[in-house]
């Protein structure tokens, strides 16, 4: 008789069948969990397949429409912003912007390295949750300044030496909490833009500490005109969770651009939870916004920026389809400066990361601690040896290399489209390759004329 | 001392505003009069100048508010943010101040003769604020830096969340905020707040105040996690 504890051989997979709902990195949750008391901190976006801009193709031109010449033909990516009530507008060379993020996040060095290739692109780049500082005012030809829940190092005089204002009352990453500095970046220059104490765990608030809700924040944006004699354009920067309704509302208070960010939108530290579990895909979040400007025959009148996620030149194309009229990218223009790459440049030699990388128990490609300050590659980091890893004016021309190459794609996408500018590509020109990103983006399934939730007889 | 009147009822507070953000030069040692402020939004903010200006009547949203430099008073009540992240200079409410009253402020002095309502001096940031009345709950919440004195009473959670703020109460806590502590009076804190009293043109004996300042113990996350983060 066979020995009962021994299964036949084919039996031998079922023993090491992982559960769906308790796979691996579901375990390593719970086990982290019961280990620290603490929820999980990290950088970065959501790492978890979304429907997103990959899942949409270009109908560029055949027979039925007429393409440009790829490299003679005008394609023009010239971009106003703030049109409704602000007497000087912000007017870009390109659509794409450098989204906001702090002196804290980032280093000095990093804020001027981003202002001086936004200026070479005739693009903004924006401050964040601690303040402007004279290295990023300096080297930005156009610079918008945030003004956030916190009111870190805001001010009067740096509203007035702005280009343009950007309320923010949230972020994709997370759409509803505040803001988070772990005390290893608030270092002495961090701390004092800040008001706060060194080393301190900093949590910004979520809610602004004067005004709650929409008819207080149409007083608000007055306020902030009447500040600047009505000369500035006044964003409000919206977490994509209830589009619709939030850009309507953003709308009616006044707001001359409002910016939504959706949930693959990157942050310096956040609850875990918040980064995976809460907001719209980018993807949904653009069309909802259109919807909301159509319904309030505000098109051309608003402007438009989408953020979350955005990576590419087709992106872009794909973003300014659907109906943004610009875009800002965040985590993007961190990896051109080196996020996560394997090794740095500095006094002109190339040197290895990778030891840097393991020490915080990661590897370059897959590392999201912007939080502890340690970043390798001194993108996301307040120390003083590591921030010497990125030097300005070659930061710079990552950026602005990586900035023009989108641009180029954008215009190339353009071009077939047969558009002579990139503000007239039109939803038409898309379609889905899923189901879920027609019904979010509201274009037909490829191959169908088949928009899912619309043409219900 | 250059005199001038707006008068809000003919004038729009845009040519008020306007008016206030001339060179600092010209604006210096002015004494601008707002006539028929009838609680219009947003009067006299963002000035940068030495000038003094008094507001017959009542104010409406951001009185004053990003205020540097300017001596403003305001003869009536004041509704929501009055003197919101002041820089420096004097802002003074003879009547009642609604929510958020000198919300954010970085430095100047705020006095409120009445009684001022919820959140009062929120993430303060180094301005001072001396109530003459009771404040409303939530007051001094995760303020910065800086000083609240309040001679009459706070509502519920006063000072949560505070950092290195202080505050100064004489009459009742309805209740403290989650690491706000009571602590003992010193001297340095009674010659602060006799020289705060003074300022606001106030009565009060300083020994008669109770210190409210940040037990410190929100500064770090969970002391008791292993901070592996």
């Amino acid at each position: 008789m066979s020995n009962s504890t021994e299964h036949p051989i084919h039996f031998k997979r079922l023993q090491r069948e992982e559960s769906a709902s308790f796979d691996r990195s579901t375990l390593d949750y719970i086990h982290r969990a019961s280990s620290t008391g603490l929820y999980e901190i990290r950088g970065l976006g959501a790492k978890r397949k979304l429907p997103h801009f990959d899942d949409l193709v270009f109908l560029t031109a055949s027979l039925s429409r007429y393409p440009l010449e790829g490299y003679r033909e005008k394609c023009s990516t010239r971009t106003v912003l703030g049109t409704r009530f602000a007497k000087k507008p912000v007017v870009l060379d390109t659509p794409i912007t450098i989204a906001g993020m702090s002196f804290g996040a980032l280093s000095a060095n990093v804020k001027e390295a981003l202002g001086k290739a936004a200026t070479a692109m005739g693009t903004t780049t924006t401050t964040g949750d601690g303040g402007m500082t004279s290295e990023e005012r300096q080297s930005s030809k156009t610079l918008v300044y945030q003004c956030l829940p916190s009111r870190y190092g805001f001010n009067p005089d740096d509203v007035r030496r702005a280009d343009a204002i950007e309320i923010v009352l949230g972020q994709g990453a997370k759409p509803g909490g505040g803001g988070m500095l772990l005390g290893q970046k608030v270092n002495p220059r961090v701390a004092q833009m800040r008001t706060l104490p060194q080393g301190v765990d900093q949590r910004s608030a979520s809610r602004h500490p004067d005004w709650t809700g929409p008819d207080d924040l149409t007083i608000k944006i007055q306020e902030l005109r009447e500040l600047t004699d009505w000369e500035k354009p006044i964003y409000v920067k919206v977490g994509a969770t209830r589009v619709y309704n939030d850009v309507k509302l953003a709308v009616h208070a006044g707001a001359d651009v409002v910016v939504v960010d959706g949930m693959q939108g990157g942050t310096a530290a956040t609850q875990t939870c918040f980064i995976e579990h809460a907001g719209i895909p980018t993807l949904a979040a653009v069309r909802q916004a259109v919807a909301a400007l159509q319904d309030l025959d505000m098109i051309g009148k608003v402007q438009l920026i989408v953020s979350g996620g955005i990576r590419s030149g087709a992106d872009v194309a794909k973003a300014l389809a659907l109906g943004a009229d610009a875009v800002a990218i965040g985590q993007g223009v961190l990896m051109a400066l080196g996020c996560n790459r394997d090794s740095y440049q500095q006094g002109g030699q190339t040197h290895s990361a990778e030891a840097d990388y393991t020490a915080l128990g990661t590897q370059a490609g897959y590392c999201h601690h912007c939080h502890t300050g340690k970043c390798p590659v001194g993108v996301t980091t307040q120390d003083a040896i590591l921030e010497q890893r990125l030097e300005p004016d070659n930061g710079a021309k990552h950026v602005k290399n990586y900035l023009k190459t989108l641009t180029m794609e954008l215009t190339t996408l353009a071009r077939a489209c047969g558009k002579q500018d990139v503000h007239h590509l039109e939803p038409e020109d898309l379609v889905a390759l899923t189901v879920e990103a027609a019904a979010m983006a509201k274009v037909p399934l490829a191959g169908t004329q088949w928009i899912p939730g619309h043409n219900l007889g | 001392m250059e005199n001038l009147t707006f008068d809000l009822s003919r004038q729009s507070v845009r040519e008020l505003n306007q008016h206030l953000h001339g060179s600092p030069e010209s604006l210096a040692g002015q004494h601008v009069e707002v006539l028929h402020p009838d609680g219009a939004h947003n009067i006299a903010v963002g000035i940068n100048a030495p000038v003094s200006v008094t507001i017959k009547g009542h104010a409406g949203y951001y009185a004053a508010g990003m205020n540097k430099f300017a001596d403003v008073t305001i003869e009536g009540s004041a509704s929501t943010g009055v003197a919101e992240n002041m820089m420096s200079g004097k802002v003074h409410v003879k009547g009642f101040a609604s929510n958020g009253a000198g919300a954010s402020a970085h430095g100047g002095l705020l006095v409120i003769d009445g009684d001022a309502g919820l959140r009062c001096g929120i993430s303060l940031k180094g301005g001072d604020i001396v109530v003459g009345g009771s404040v409303g709950s939530f007051s001094g919440f995760m303020a910065q830096a800086g000083r609240m004195v309040i001679c009459g009473n706070a509502g519920d959670a006063l000072g949560d969340s505070l950092y290195e703020a202080v505050i100064y109460v004489k009459g009742e806590i309805k209740s403290l905020g989650a690491d706000a502590q009571l602590e003992p009076l010193t001297e340095a804190d009674t010659t602060a707040l006799a020289d705060l009293l003074a300022k606001a043109g106030l009565a009060h004996a300083p020994t008669d105040f109770k210190r409210v300042a940040s037990a410190r113990s929100l500064y770090h996350w969970n002391a008791d996690a292993d901070q592996d983060y």
